[in-house]
């Protein structure tokens, strides 16, 4: 699975991660490393547990076996550390209907420990086109501009991983193009990623690793 | 450009980082700007206690003696249902649209927006309801000094009310039948704070110290603020997994 290593330290290692939902295996012995600038999508057919394999690296599920390193160190020494350095977004975006798009960028970010300025943000909602309906509560933007303040929250949140979960739901060409400009720049900036999806996500910058799940 | 742009990331990076008071005051300015933009349940939950405890007026007749003697309780009881009324939106919402699991993953640690959602939560239940209870009690004629020991001891009630139904709620997350299930987990852990509660009023109304009661009250209020955060916050994160 490994192609052109960057040679950067490896800040993400999963050590034989084994999880079961129910009576069902998912998957069991995996490990895999993520470094600085590097981008790996997991891929395999609906129901292989790409999503539990997320969840279970950002913490939200509990593995059946195995462990999660962040920084050299086990995740659960210093859970919060890690979450600090984990940016999420799964299937449910975490949005609230009555807030705007303002509204719910700030608090997103508030959560995650890092403050934004009016002008931050406007200029965040501004790159991902939705400068005009900023101030409109979210449940009156549509799916794909709902996504959009996801991109936002993504683009000024200070974690290092990022955790997307089929990135690309729900965006038109044009919100694909930004998402995969969005990952070049953090991956550019050092940061890394972990995506489950069936696209291809080639960004300008970083390394492309795949994981095939079966 | 290139280092600028890294130097950005760089610097957002060291300037995050969580707090327990970070986690509170964004779980309560979150929700009660959520419950400003949407007032119907807050009102709604005062609307519900006034007309309860309204109608047992009606019902038993005004006899003065006899209004005086169950005032007390009526009051309780009816401020407890309203309590209780509030309790499953608490979570719910933040269950089903994802913001829940984000609050996990959150660097502020659980016992911080936990304990924020519930002051939230208070705020706009237990507080009006404490506020409104004079008023309910002049319709049943209490004495000012009754009065004032009623809303007292709402004042300390209340706050024990939303601790513990805010626990039973995150425990109900996700269960299938929720509503009913919460109201079997809740509704007994109540028991106990309405006993004290309404006794504090009765005894200052019979001329006794209302103050045993109150202590107790506040003795809960201690335990439930320091153990209850935590189970809030323990019950969410097994909710999402």
């Amino acid at each position: 699975m490994t192609k052109h290593r960057s040679g950067a330290p490896d800040i993400l290692q999963v050590r034989d991660l084994a999880c079961r939902r129910g009576p069902a295996l998912l998957f069991s012995g995996l490990s895999f490393e993520v470094a600085s600038g590097e981008l790996l999508c997991v891929r395999g057919p609906n129901g292989c547990g790409k999503t539990t394999l997320l969840r279970c690296v950002t913490g939200l599920t509990r593995p059946d076996d195995g462990a999660v390193l962040w920084h050299g160190e086990p995740a659960q020494t210093d859970p919060e550390r890690m979450r600090a350095g984990t940016a999420y977004a799964g299937h449910l975006p975490g949005l609230k209907d009555d807030l705007s798009a303002d509204e719910n960028l700030e608090f997103m970010l508030r959560l995650r420990g890092a403050g934004s300025t009016p002008e931050e943000r406007r200029e965040a909602l501004a790159a991902v086109g939705l400068e005009k309906r900023r101030r409109i509560p979210a449940r009156r933007l549509s799916a794909g501009q709902r996504r959009r303040i996801g991109l936002a929250r993504l683009a000024l949140d200070p974690a290092e991983l990022w955790v997307v979960d089929e990135p690309l739901t729900a965006l038109d060409d044009a919100g694909q193009a930004l998402f995969i400009d969005l990952l070049g720049r953090h991956l550019e900036a050092g940061g890394l990623a972990l995506a489950a999806t069936h696209h291809r996500l080639a960004p300008a910058s970083g390394v492309v690793r795949e994981l095939r799940m079966a | 450009m290139r280092t600028g742009r890294l130097s950005a990331a760089t610097a957002r990076r060291e300037r995050a980082e969580g707090s327990f008071s970070g986690g509170f005051s964004w779980a309560m300015a979150r929700d009660l700007r959520l419950a400003w933009r949407h007032p119907d349940e807050a009102v709604l939950t005062v609307a519900f206690f006034a007309l309860v405890a309204s109608l047992f007026p009606l019902g038993i007749g005004a006899e003065p003696q006899l209004l005086t003697r169950i005032g007390p309780g009526v009051i309780w009881v009816g401020a407890l249902l309203a309590a209780f009324l509030a309790l499953p939106g608490i979570f719910a919402a933040d269950y089903l649209d994802g913001s829940l699991e984000q609050m996990t993953l959150s660097p502020h640690p659980a016992l911080g927006w936990a304990a924020g959602k519930i002051a939230a939560h208070w705020i706009v239940s237990g507080l009006p309801l404490t506020l409104l209870s004079p008023l309910i009690g002049l319709q049943y004629g209490l004495a000012p000094d009754t009065l004032a020991v009623q809303a007292l001891s709402l004042l300390v009630g209340t706050p024990v009310l939303s601790l513990l139904g805010g626990a039973c709620a995150a425990l109900a997350l996700g269960a299938r039948g929720g509503g009913m299930l919460l109201a079997l987990l809740a509704l007994p852990l109540f028991v106990p704070v309405l006993i004290f509660g309404a006794g504090a009023a009765e005894a200052q109304a019979t001329g006794l110290s209302p103050t045993p009661h109150l202590s107790l009250l506040a003795a809960a209020l201690i335990a439930a603020l320091v153990g209850l955060p935590w189970a809030v916050g323990a019950a969410v994160r097994i909710a999402v997994d």
